[in-house]
């Protein structure tokens, strides 16, 4: 007896059909053969190509010849009613094994009417916008939330240093700090020395190369040097954090620290914003130092003594320059590490969550420091700094 | 069907470990086409290795496995395609795809390896879902059902190209006793009505006795089989204490309080 569950060998002899037009409107299909999963697929288009053209009142199915049918089959014979009924017309199998008919009757046509109706529902374009505009305002509410509450936990982290976890923090500020320092120094020395070379050509053309250190200064104490750390912070550190918080929520550790009575804020995001707080700066000082250094090496090349480009600097840059950049990474630093966590928290089920977790976290840091960077020159613009 | 008379799974003198520790050493047994067969065992013991071991997701040290005659063990390029298509596994925690729909779950293996029309995988993969009892979750992501509904349909995935066998692991873990109770008809329902052969790891005892036709148990102690036969007789006549201790219920540290009936 041929069995349902034979193997579907790729190589096993096909399945053959025939169709003829019995009587006026009346369609015969013989199938001799095997009806699996790698034969049904053929002889499903041509009797449905068959159907379309000849368009029968009633389907006559000869299933005599079939010797093994498999949940394919099946499903082919089931559609073929199926189809025949909702179309008005009529379809008979006959000379079916009975194994075979006892699998197709354990499906009820009646309860496959709306094989079409699961499709994904279609939204308008006006909905879309209204559901895209409230998904902003939540993530830009939880953010604001989510930042209120982290800063609030820092300072009352500063104000109890013995509450905080510093063994974690000096742990994050070493991977999240200490590591980055050779990516930030290649950053920082390739940007001064390029800033530098591309200044010094036109400028070389007024006798004004000397004011290049000017430039270099400038630009990399007040803006380059901490938007460029800040965005290095966002790639290396600020994925990393999202990773690691979504895969613990993902894991339920974080529901288990809750459950715990420990607050996964002060447990997990003080540590790693403190760390990014702390660590932020002092990278910013080491890139404008590496920075200033790269474009050190242009008028260098060019016949200037190193004194000069130093007394040069120091008389365009004073302090205000240098605490005002800083002051701005220590923010930078804190949107990163925030957005990170906050972006691992929310992370959700699947597979991709964790990895939408990360994007997200790198894509919002980036446009935060931006924004902030932005509101920073207007404020110090009018603060005269 | 106590023995083995049409073998759809053999394995002999299986030996097999993880870093130099051997999990199990020198198994035999084999697996009855159409049955119902039940791997046990205590924490430890090596069920879900020996899984591993006969669906290839692992290499023994030693010994063979032969899948419809088969090697398992050997077999690579088409010749291993070939055997993997006849099984299919429901992991521990259903392993459905996330991004995906019910519904495209189970068409995913239809849309690989065959040439259906996008038409028939829909029906196809829908009727796969009916036989679970899912016809009307099709469009629900995985992450919007119960665990026990999760089992269902990576249940109806891994018949999705009509397997000889079903590996399903832990099919009672996690689960209420209804739902538990629920796929236990369903897997007596799809044995007897499409002849598939069932290999089932399970902790659940009346689960066991409820669906298995036989099982084998591994111990951790031995590295080995320590019973092998029908639930019901070894419940009842095992001469093995650690058999009749595992078939009634009776921790190992029952004896320090003087309630065990003292053999260990």
């Amino acid at each position: 007896m041929p069995k349902y569950n034979s193997l579907n060998m790729p190589d096993t002899p096909s399945s053959s059909f025939h169709t003829n037009m019995i009587s006026p409107g009346v369609l015969g299909v013989k199938i001799i053969g095997r009806l699996d999963s790698m034969s049904t697929g053929n002889i499903w288009r041509e009797t449905k190509l068959e159907i379309d053209r000849t368009s029968p009142k009633r389907v006559i199915v000869d299933a005599s010849g079939i010797e093994y049918c498999d949940g394919s089959g099946i499903g082919y014979l089931f559609g073929l009613r199926h189809r025949q009924q909702k179309g008005g017309g009529d379809l008979e199998i006959r000379g079916l094994q009975a194994e075979f008919q006892q699998l197709l009757d354990l499906f009820d046509p009646s309860e496959f009417e709306e094989i079409q109706a699961i499709k994904p529902k279609s939204i308008g374009f006006a909905e879309k916008i209204g559901r895209t505009t409230c998904q902003i305002c939540e993530h830009a509410y939880a953010l604001i939330e989510f930042l209120g509450e982290a800063g609030a936990a820092l300072v009352q982290a500063l104000l109890n240093p013995r509450q905080v976890r510093w063994k974690d923090a000096f742990l994050v500020a070493e991977t999240a700090g200490v590591n980055a320092l050779p990516v930030i120094g290649l950053v920082g020395f390739l940007m001064g020395l390029i800033m530098a070379f591309q200044a010094a050509i036109p400028m070389r053309q007024f006798g004004a190369e000397i004011y290049v250190a000017n430039l270099v200064g400038l630009s990399m104490v007040r803006e380059l040097g901490p938007l460029m750390t800040a965005v290095v912070l966002a790639g290396r550190s600020g994925s990393s954090f999202a990773a690691e918080l979504g895969t613990m929520k993902i894991n339920e550790e974080i529901d288990a620290l809750i459950t715990m009575g420990l607050d996964p804020v002060q447990f997990l995001v003080v540590t790693r914003v403190l760390a990014a707080v702390i660590m932020t700066p002092l990278l910013t000082l080491f890139a404008d130092l590496i920075g200033v250094m790269g474009g050190s090496i242009v008028l260098l090349s060019m016949g200037y003594s190193l004194s000069s480009y130093f007394n040069q600097m120091v008389s365009m840059v004073d302090y205000m320059d240098l605490l005002g950049g800083l002051f701005k990474s220590i923010v930078f630093g804190f949107m990163v590490a925030g957005i990170g966590c906050l972006r691992g928290l929310q992370t959700e089920i699947g597979a991709s969550a964790v990895g939408d977790s990360t994007t997200r976290a790198v894509v919002g840091g980036i446009v935060l420091i931006v924004v902030a960077d932005g509101i920073f020159s207007v404020v110090y613009y009018y603060l005269g700094i | 069907m106590n023995q083995i008379q049409d073998p759809i799974i053999w394995v002999e003198n299986l030996t097999a470990g993880y870093g130099g520790t051997l999990v199990v050493d020198k198994v035999t047994f084999g697996v009855n086409r159409g049955e119902v067969f039940a791997i046990l065992g205590g924490s430890g013991s090596g069920k879900s290795t020996l899984l591993k071991l006969i669906i290839g997701l692992h290499k023994p040290l030693s010994g063979r496995i032969l899948i419809d005659g088969q090697d398992m063990v050997s077999a690579e390029g088409q010749e291993r395609l070939v055997l993997l298509r006849k099984f299919g596994v429901m992991y521990q925690r259903g392993a459905l795809f996330g991004s995906m729909t019910l519904l495209e779950n189970v068409r995913f293996p239809l849309e690989e390896f065959t040439d259906l029309p996008t038409q028939a995988m829909d029906l196809i993969a829908m009727m796969k879902l009916s036989l679970v009892g899912l016809k009307d979750f099709g469009d629900l992501m995985p992450a919007e059902l119960s665990g026990g509904m999760q089992k269902r349909a990576a249940i109806a995935r891994a018949m999705a190209l009509d397997p000889q066998i079903l590996f399903l692991d832990e099919l009672s873990a996690g689960l209420d006793p209804i739902t538990s109770a629920d796929l236990d008809q369903l897997v007596l329902s799809l044995a007897q009505n499409l002849n598939i052969t069932f290999v089932i790891i399970t902790h659940e005892l009346s689960s066991i006795y409820t669906i298995a036709d036989r099982i084998i148990m591994l111990d951790k102690q031995s590295r080995g089989i320590i019973a092998e036969g029908r639930p019901q007789e070894l419940r009842d006549h095992s001469e093995n204490t650690f058999v009749r201790r595992f078939f009634n219920r009776r921790g190992a540290s029952e004896s320090v309080f003087g309630e065990f009936d003292g053999e260990s």
